[in-house]
Order: C-alpha cells, then structure tokens, then sequence
C-alpha cells in the first residue's frame, strides 16, 4: 500500500468531490455489467477495483484533506468502493455460473477412450505363491531359510537318512552333475535346506524354505522337470506329531481361511519317521461333493478333499547327522508343492501354461496372490 | 502292485459284504497308498457257462473259415438241447470243453449277446476268447479249456472273472507289501480278523540234499535253498484261475512252470527261479563275479560283469544274475521236464546295483532291493514243488538244498511310553504291545521294551520306527492338533526383502516375470556371440540331461528370457517386455573334483561342511530384462515409442534404486549386445551388468524382432540395501540455470553431467538433461547438450549473482574435463 501524501495540494483532492466519486463509481459499474465473460470481468476489477483505479487513487488522497473533512470523504469513498466490490462479486457468479453452465459442457471429452500407452507388467504367480506361503508361517514367527539349486548329494540325500543305493534314493529322479562322481546334484527337494538351517542356526530351529527343484520329469501337464516347494522345519524341545498337526492346521487357516479339517494319511519319507501325507478339507465345497446327492467340485474332482503334500517328524537319524541331539530335541517337517497349490487354489489346468512364460497367463496374478 | 480282493480273502475271512473300496479306504488308513480300485468284471452278465463242443460243420463260400457248432451247455440254456453257434476261429476241435455267453449275457465294452442270423445260420450265443472275456491278451484264438472242467456251470464263478483288484503304490520302505501275504496281513489287522498265512505249510522232515549248492560270498546271499521236480508234463497247461490272477496282478501268463513261479512270488513276496536241470553241470555256487566274465541273460543281451556283481554258477561259469534275471544257457524251455528251484535272499544293496549298473528292472529285482522277508525260501520253494507236481504231474525229489551264513535277530528297545511321545498322545502299553505284536514283533519286557521284528520287516530298525507303526495302527485321525508356538522370529532378511521390492518395481514398469528352465544348450553361446573364453561359456553339465540339446546350467538368464520372449512375439505379443529374477551357476575354478560324502552318524564340523560347500559351484542371483516392440504404444493421445536400449538402462536404473544406490553408466562393448549401443552398469568401481539393444545377429538367432533389447545384473554386486537418512528439505526458492555445452560426439554425456556435478557445489540440488542437438549450427562431429541447473541453498534465498557463479564453476569443470564449450560463445 502506497503511503498518503505529506503535502497539501488542493487541485488533487477535487477527486475527492462527491461528483467525482459517483461518476467513477457509476462508470466501474457500468464496466461490470458490461463484462461478457470472466476473463472480461478480470480486465474490469484491475481497472476499476485495482490500486491504479480512479476510487483507489481517490482514496490516497484523504490524508491530503483537512483532519475535520477526512471522515466525511472516508465515508464516501467507503461506500463507493463497497458497491463496485459487491457489483463485481455479484458479476463473478454470474459469469462462474454461466461457465459452469456453458463453457465445461462445451470443453466435454470422451472419457471412455482407451488408455494403453504403457503396458502393466506381473509378477509370476509361483513366486508370489511362494512369498504368500512362506508369509503365513513369517507371521507365526518363522523365518525364511535358502540353499543352493545345485547341491550336494550329502544334503540332498545321505544327511537326510537316503541310503545309498536304496530305492527311496534311486527313486528320486535326480538330475546329476558331471562328472558322475562329482557329488552334485539339482536338488531333488527342499529338503536339504532342512539340514542346512540345522547346520546353521542355534537351536530351537523354525523355518521355511521357499524354492526351486528338480526332477527328471518330462514337461507335461501334471509335470514339470522343474518346479517349486515350500519346506517348513521345526525343532524344539518336546514337539510331537500334535504339533506337527497344529502347524499344518495354522497353514490351512492362513492361506484358505478357518474351519477346514486336515487328514493325515501314513506314508514314508527316509528323512521323516512316523511319515504321513496330509489332506485338507475342499475350500469349495468344503467336501460337500463327496456327500451323497452333493453339487460335483471341480476343484478337489468331487472328492471332497484336496491332497496338500508329505509331513512327518524328523527323523532321529537326521537330527544326529547334523549334530543335534535327539534325546533332548524332536521336531517336524513338511514340504508342500507350490505348483500343486497354484493349480488347486486358481484354477490352473496345465504345467505348461506356468512354465511357458506367456503374459497373457501372468498378468490376471498382479503383484500379490 | 495288483491285488484282487479274491486273493486276499483266500487269507483273511473279509465279510462278504466288504469291496475293493471298502478295504482301499482301510488299507489307505492304515498306510497302504491304494491308488485305484479295478471293478475288474463288472461289465460282465451271464449266462456265461462251460460248454463241450459237440460237432463243427465248416462253412464253405466265405472270405474266411467260418464254423458252425453245436455246443453242450447242460442245463444253462433251460433246454438241455445243444446250442448252436457260428464261431470264426478254428484252434479248437469236437470235444474241447470252451467257454459260452448265450444270449442275453453281456462281454466288457457293452457288447450285448443275442440270437442273431449270420452266415446263413442262426446264432445263439459266442464261444469267448480270452480278450473277450477281459482275462488276458490273444491273437484270435478262444479259450479251450481243460478236458476235465465240468460242463454246464458258470464261468463267473469259477474262474474268478469278476473281482475288485485295488491298485497300490507300494513305498520303499515295504517290500512285505509287495505281496499278498502282506497285503493280507494289513486287511486283517484293519479289520480285527484272523490272518492265514500263505507261507505256513508243514515242511517234510528232509535230510537228503538236493541239487549241491554253497555260498561263497555270504555278504552277498545269506541263505539258497534249491528243491528238485522231475517229469513235469511240458503240455501241462496253467489253470485258467491262475492265468486269471496272474492277469489281474498285470503279469502275462508264460508257461505252467514259469506261471507257478510267477504266482508265488505274488503270493508270498518271495522271488523263485526255476533252471532246467539237464542244462547244469556241477556244483552251484552263489558268488561274486571275476574280473572279464559274462552272461547272456533271458533278455538275450549278453553283459558283461563287474566284480562286485552277484552270480549264480556252476561248472560252465555264471548262470544266472542273483535276484535280478536268470541265464540263458539254463533257462526252462517248452520240453523242460526236470527242474531246479531256486529260492534265496539275496544283499538288496547289491541287487539294487545290480539294477542300476545293468539297467535291468525285473519284479525279483524289485522285491530284493526292497527287502524280501529271509525266512521265506524253506516254504516257497516247497509250495512251488507241490504245485509243479499238482498242476503239471511232477515228481518232487526228495530232500532240499539248504545253505545258509547266520544272520542275527536284532532286538530294539524303547520305553512303551515312546509311541505316545512321538505322537502326542499317551497310548497304554497293552495298546502298545498288541499293535507291535500285530506287526509280527516279538515284545518281552514291562515299561521298557525289547522289540524283535519279524522276518519280512526289515525296514524296523529304530524306535521310531516301532512308534510309527504303533500310531498308525492306533490311526493318525486320534492324534490332536496343537497351534505352533515358535520364538519370535526376526522377519525376512534384507535380501529376501529387496528380491521381493525389485519384482514389484520391475512389474511397476510394465515387466511381467518369467520363470524360465535353467537348462541351456552350449548353440546358446554361440547364438548369444559370446567370444571364445568368455566366462558364460564355463558352464556345469548335467550327466543326464532331460534332452540332450540342453545338457548345461546357466550362466546368464538371457537364453531362457529370450526364448520367453519369441514365444510371445510367436504368439502375437510382439510389444512385450519380461523379466527373471534367479540363480546362474558358475563353477568355481578352485572347485574339488567331487563333493565329499560326510558321515552321518555325528554332526560334521565347520570345516567338513567347508570342504563339501567349496564344490559348490558359485549361484548367485540375478535378475534380467527383455523388451521388444514398442515400449509406449501410439493411438489417440499421439504416436507411440519404440522399446531402446535406454529403457533397458532404466531397468537396472529401477533395481538399483530398490537397493538406494546410484548406477554409474559408461560405454562398452559386450556380447550379446550391439556393439554401439551397450551401457556398463557400475556402482563405483563396481561392474554390476550390462543392458542395451541386443546385436542384430542375436535377435535374429533367437527369431527376435529387429532391435529388441535386454539387461542383465547380479544383484549382489548392487551391494547391502541402503538404509536412507531423511534428507533436509529447504524452504527456501529454488533458482534455474539453462546451460547448452558443445562437445564431441564422442564424449559420453554422463561424463558432462558428472563434470558438472561436480563443479557446481553444495548449492546444486539437481542436474537435467533437458536437450540432445545435432546439426549445422555446432557443426559436425559435435553435440549440444542443453542442462537445467538447480540451485537451492538450504539456508537462505539466493542470489541471482550466487546461482551464476555456481553455474560458471560448473561449466568450467565440464570445460576442463570434456572440451566442452558454451553454444553461442
Ligand atoms: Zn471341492
């Protein structure tokens, strides 16, 4: 704000004359009503509303006046300025409205045009399928464990009580790395990250291992020669087959939501002794299929339960192999196939569509599963 | 293996009512996988009876011989009158007793029976062949039957030809399984019934040796028992109830003496071989091989053998595989009237060598490297004679054959309470004991336990085992669930964090993973014009590859991302863009020949699992980028953009901002990339990877669109994610400084932008290329590049004079560093 004249100067205050001030007054409002449009009405309150305006200017020079006539004017000037305030305020609606009536209605686009500029990219279902397993054990307070893809036969085999030459060895399907002597294999399992961890961690041990495996298998629609598992490893004193339940259980619940049963079926594993393969209840059907007169399920193939993997309690042998004693510490294992899941829980008919690498399979899984 | 449910209730009086799936859910329960359960017969309808051929009349005047019979049926067909059929083969005669389904009856397939005209007769029912009747495999011919089968009754029955037969996947640790004495014995625990065991047959009291045998290696067969029949009939047919069975286990039927062999096995678990007599010359003796010795086995390939090989001999050298395939030279053969039996237990390790080293899988072989129960051979070899001398005639000879090393009885002990820790639920030790004794286990002892297993479970070797079978008996369903109870852990690692953070980047810049195999062929080298040497090419080798074009594990993602990314273009995605993220495997050059085999019987020490990791070859993870096509597509907004070499820089860009740290760029040359447009990726002194657009020779190897593009880094090299300080956040206004600077085209614009960075000091907060020129008014061989300059200070608002001299020092650096030149000056 510019500050008020020091001197006296009688010509300049004549614009102060009541005259004037209407005259200015009448001419501001004028220029408003005129305005057409906001842009106008811009133009307008500069000129008649602005610090350059005949009413600002007028206004400068009260100090100029005669203490006794300095409210007099004020007054006036006040009250000149309130109208062309009020009259542009009134004027601005109006043109606002009528914008908004006219001007946006005619600035109208078709919004349901495509945008596909930049394509959307995924993350592969097994490995947000394994992230999404490992993360309900994670949030029990597992921790994640890893090992190598190619390992050694001592892992993968003799420290988890494979004997050489038996069956249950040879059955295995390994893929061995030359030479044929070298002691190396594709890892058969996730197992041997089992005996890793032991190996590694302090003892009471509860892991998870997320990975990839390998078997001779031709690629088909049930089979893969490559495919994933997710290990789960616990070892503690005085864990028993409840436990091992209870952690099955605590997996069902996570990943497929509470009040599904579990089956234990015996079985064998060299490094799991008692063994069991273990069942849950159809999180469809919830084993209604199975029932006399029941809606078939595509998901479990109407048998009302769905084949979730191997479990057992370690093997004694194995606890010993790696050092820990097993008089004192017991423990369970499990390994559950990531693919056999994906394919069970989202409809995924064949091996092929997982390994194939086609977009148009991947991008439906986002980011998370 | 094949059960039928007839078989197994000769052995167990299952109730009448019970099915194959009945027993299947027990069995499953008991831990017996039971894959499938056959309704073998099902489909079948009678009338199906036995029928004596009266008369044939052949047909005359057809393309092939066609008969006419008349066929007794006794009283099946309501007349007593003979039946009159038209039959097309020929390999029976007036009198033979066959098989008939008159009409109405039903063969498997739908095939339903009527009176039909054919021929120019009329037709009243089919004499069935074995195909027909679901029993077996025939070339055409029907099924004659023995002379002695009673005419007129019904076939069904007689011969079994309806049974449930439950199909089980035996697991390794169960060779007693294999059986169905075994089988039997798990039926009758499940159901609480008594179990007759097939093998429990009265010896005769023998003193007399039979055929000499001895052992000469007793850690390679601890007891050989040979019996002796004589005058078997060669035409002796195998029962059809036999052939039935022996069908239905999915074996094919031989010859009467190979049959019984066969069933028994079956039967009882115990593999027996049977040698012509008049074909042995000398002694047996059971042991290893010599050096430069072979055999020629029943499969006619002639093998050569390993020392460490089991062999049945006699004078004239091997004669036989132990446990694995019998000799030729020795073999029964159609006229084969005397015969040696062998039944034995042979070391199942050296069987399953056996197996490997020849490649030889048999169903003895089978049984032996899964453990066949040692007090067998006395009582098999005995129930094969009486059945050679029922079935086809033969003579037994007195006495047996017995050679033996002794092998000790190993008792375990476990407290009885050790089945209830185990599971989790207190078990009495009555319960206990009478689970263990339904096993077959000897049990002495009150709160401890001394545990001899029985003969056919060697698998039983420790407490937990006993405990095992125990729960199972007790069943898995009474164990309870209690919730898991571990120690807080500590979350994901850094690294399993930052792998997760850089997959969802890599998916936030429109990337879609790919999991590709890691299996790599050595063209791919060649393909991806890796020089000779270079380091990719050092790759391990798979000794027995799924395919032989891909023996080798990966060096570099890039093959199997590439081939990703033609399957999509090959698919009509031609605007893709992948990526991976997993291990390559690098051989260490310092490597050990072989990774050592630790014991087991004790926890390895620091450097034991050393020595076994340091044949580990080097797998670290990395992660790689395709693109082809275009990047941004064109439509209404305006034209799209093709994918470039700077957008597989980016790429890395991404993966390095997820770990917090900066990526230095600097030109290179590195296959597979183009030779002018492929960026080094360092982080400091640093290299992490390359990206770029790949050479043309490469894309088109790989059947790529032109110019498609990649990037690849290890992602360890990015170092430890970095956790970020907050930085101070000025308040004050920022001030602009544009810059053009002319240099060489070949001068590297990070090197401009590095220069002035450097010279611009403190008060720089950013630095933006915001122009690339080329053209006449710099001249040739020169560039323009225009910057933005940033200036803040955190402090106050500067100057335009402060913002200028920061700018002039910047330029001047970049002047001194690169030649570069202000334009317009
Ligand atoms: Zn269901």
């Amino acid at each position: 704000m510019s500050a008020p004249n020091k001197s006296y100067d009688p010509v300049e205050v004549s614009a102060l004359q009541p005259e004037s001030l209407e005259r200015a007054r009448d001419e501001a409002l004028a220029a408003i009503a005129a305005a057409a449009d906001l842009d106008e009405l811009k133009q307008v309150r500069l000129a008649h509303a602005g610090d350059r305006s005949p009413l600002a200017l007028a206004n400068r020079e009260i100090g100029a006046l005669p203490p006794a006539g300095r409210a007099e004017a004020g007054k006036r000037i006040g009250a000149a300025r309130g109208a062309v305030s009020q009259a542009l305020k009134t004027r601005q609606a109006e043109l606002e409205e009528e914008r908004d009536q006219r001007v946006l209605v005619e600035e109208t686009v078709d919004v349901t045009l495509p945008w596909d500029r930049a394509p959307r990219g995924a993350r592969h279902p097994l490995t947000t399928m394994q992230e999404r397993m490992a993360d309900v054990f994670v949030a029990m307070g597992f921790e994640v464990a890893e090992g190598p893809e190619v390992e050694a036969e001592w892992f993968n085999f003799d420290a988890l009580n494979f004997k050489p030459d038996h069956p249950a060895r040879t059955m295995q399907d390994t893929f061995f790395v030359e030479a044929e002597e070298s002691g190396l294999v594709m890892r058969t399992h996730t197992s041997p990250v089992q005996i890793r961890s032991l190996l590694s961690r302090p003892l009471p041990v509860y892991v998870v291992a997320p990975g990839r495996t390998f078997r001779t298998d031709e690629l088909d629609a049930t089979h893969s020669p490559v495919f994933h598992q997710l290990e789960g490893l616990a070892i503690d004193e005085g864990l028993t087959m409840a436990d091992l339940r209870g952690g099955i259980d605590a997996f069902v619940t996570g990943m497929f939501g509470a009040g599904l049963r579990t089956r234990f079926r015996p079985s064998y594993f060299p490094f799991t002794e008692p063994s069991a393969e273990v069942d849950m209840q159809c999180f469809v059907c919830r084993g209604a299929s199975a029932e006399p007169g029941g809606d078939p399920c595509r998901t479990c193939g109407s048998e009302g339960w769905i084949e979730l993997g191997g479990c057992g309690m370690v093997n004694p042998r194995v606890l010993v192999a790696c050092g820990v004693d097993p008089d004192r510490y017991s423990g369970w294992a499990f390994g559950l196939g990531v693919e056999r899941t994906l394919m069970f829980r989202h409809g995924v008919e064949d091996m092929h569509d997982m390994v194939e690498g086609d977009v148009r399979f991947t991008l439906p899984f986002g980011t998370e599963i | 293996m094949r059960a039928p449910l007839s078989w197994l209730r000769e052995y167990v009086d299952l109730p009448a009512e019970v099915t194959g799936r009945d027993l299947a859910e027990k069995l499953i329960a008991a831990g017996l996988e039971v894959e499938t359960v056959d309704r073998a017969g099902a489909d079948l309808e009678g009338p199906l009876v036995v029928g004596e051929v009266l008369a044939i009349e052949e047909l005359t005047g057809f393309k092939k011989p066609i008969r006419f019979c008349q066929v007794d049926v006794g009283d099946a067909n309501g007349t007593g009158e003979p039946q009159n059929i038209v039959c097309g083969a020929t390999n029976f005669a007036v009198g033979d007793r066959v098989v008939v389904i008159l009409p109405g009856g039903e063969l498997p397939g739908g095939f339903k029976i009527g009176s039909r005209k054919t021929y120019g007769k009329l037709s009243e029912g089919m004499i069935c062949s074995v195909s027909e009747l679901g029993i077996g495999e025939d070339h055409g011919g029907i099924l004659v039957l023995p002379a002695d089968t009673p005419v007129g009754v019904d076939a069904i029955g007689l011969f079994g030809l309806r049974d449930d037969v439950l199909d089980i996947a035996v697991t390794p640790d169960r060779g007693y399984a294999l059986s169905i004495r075994g089988l039997a014995r798990e039926a009758a625990t499940a159901y609480g019934l008594p179990f007759k065991d097939p093998a429990d047959v009265e010896l005769p009291g023998e003193t007399a040796e039979a055929y000499p045998a001895a052992i000469a290696d007793p850690s390679a067969c601890d007891r050989f028992v040979l019996r002796e029949i004589r005058g078997l009939d060669p035409d002796a047919q195998t029962p059809v109830w036999m052939r039935v069975r022996l069908h239905r286990a999915g074996m094919r039927p031989v010859s009467l003496a190979v049959d019984v062999t066969n069933y028994l096995m079956l039967e009882l678990g115990q593999p027996l071989h049977a040698f012509d007599r008049s074909a042995l010359t000398g002694p047996i003796v059971v042991r290893r091989a010599a050096p430069g010795e072979s055999l020629e086995t029943l499969d006619h390939v002639k093998r050569t053998l390993d020392p460490e090989d089991i062999l049945i001999t006699d004078d004239s050298g091997p004669i036989s595989l132990a446990g694995t395939m019998g000799g030729l030279t020795t073999e029964i053969g159609d006229r084969s009237t005397d015969m040696v039996i062998e039944a034995a237990h042979f070391d199942d390790i050296g069987v399953a060598r056996m197996v490997r080293r020849h490649r030889l899988h048999s169903e003895a072989s089978y049984r032996f490297e899964r453990g066949v129960d040692r007090d067998l051979p006395l009582y098999a070899s005995y129930r094969a004679a009486r059945m050679l001398a029922e079935l086809g005639g033969a003579e037994i000879v007195p006495g047996v054959t017995h050679a033996e090393a002794p092998v000790e009885a190993a008792a375990i002990t476990i407290p009885a309470a050790h089945p209830g820790r185990v599971a989790g639920v207190a078990y009495d030790r009555d319960t206990v004991v009478r689970r263990l004794e339904q096993v077959g286990c000897a049990v002495t002892g009150g709160e401890t336990l001394t545990v001899t297993p029985p003969s056919w479970r060697p698998d039983l070797t420790d407490p937990n085992d006993l405990a095992e079978e125990v729960i199972r008996l007790e069943g898995y369903e009474a164990i309870p669930s209690r919730a898991p109870r571990p120690a807080a852990g500590q979350g994901l690692t850094a690294a399993q964090r930052l792998r997760r953070r850089v997959g969802r980047a890599l998916a936030g810049a429109g990337y879609t993973e790919v999991l590709a195999f890691p299996f790599v062929a050595a063209k791919d080298w060649d393909d991806l014009q890796l020089p000779a040497g270079d380091a990719r090419r050092t790759t391990l080798r798979l000794a027995n590859p799924l395919s032989e074009d891909e023996p080798l594990l990966r060096t570099t993602l890039l093959p199997g991302l590439l081939r990703a990314l033609a399957h999509n273009v090959g698919r009509g995605f031609g605007d893709a863009a992948l990526f991976e993220m997993g291990v390559v495997f690098r051989p260490r050059p310092d490597a050990p020949a072989r990774a050592p085999r630790l014991a087991v019987d004790r926890g390895p020490t620091a450097e034991e699992v050393a020595s076994v990791d340091a044949a580990l070859p080097d797998q670290p993870h990395r992660v790689a980028v395709v693109l082809s096509g275009d990047r941004e597509r064109s439509s209404w907004w305006g034209a799209g953009r093709p994918a470039l070499w700077a957008d597989a820089v980016e790429a890395a860009r991404t993966v390095a901002a997820e770990v917090g740290v900066e990526l230095t760029v600097k030109q290179d040359r590195h296959a597979p990339w183009h030779p002018g447009r492929c960026a080094a990726l360092y982080v400091g002194d640093t290299l992490v990877g390359h990206a770029g657009e790949l050479h043309p020779r490469v894309t088109k190897a790989y059947g790529l669109p032109a110019r498609s593009c990649a990037m690849e880094l290890e992602l360890r090299r990015l170092g430890e994610p970095v956790t970020p300080r907050a930085p101070h956040v000025s308040t004050y206004p920022v001030a602009t400084q544009d810059v053009a600077l002319v240099v060489d085209t070949a001068v590297p614009a990070a090197e401009v932008e590095a220069a002035l960075r450097d010279g611009a000091g403190a008060l720089l907060e950013a630095v933006r290329l915001f122009d690339v020129y080329t053209g006449e008014q710099i001249g040739e061989g020169r560039k323009s590049l225009a910057y933005a300059l940033r200036f803040r200070a955190p402090d106050r608002t500067l100057t335009a004079e402060e913002a200028s001299q920061a700018r002039d020092a910047a330029v001047a650096v970049a002047s001194e560093r690169t030649g570069a030149v202000l334009r317009g000056t």
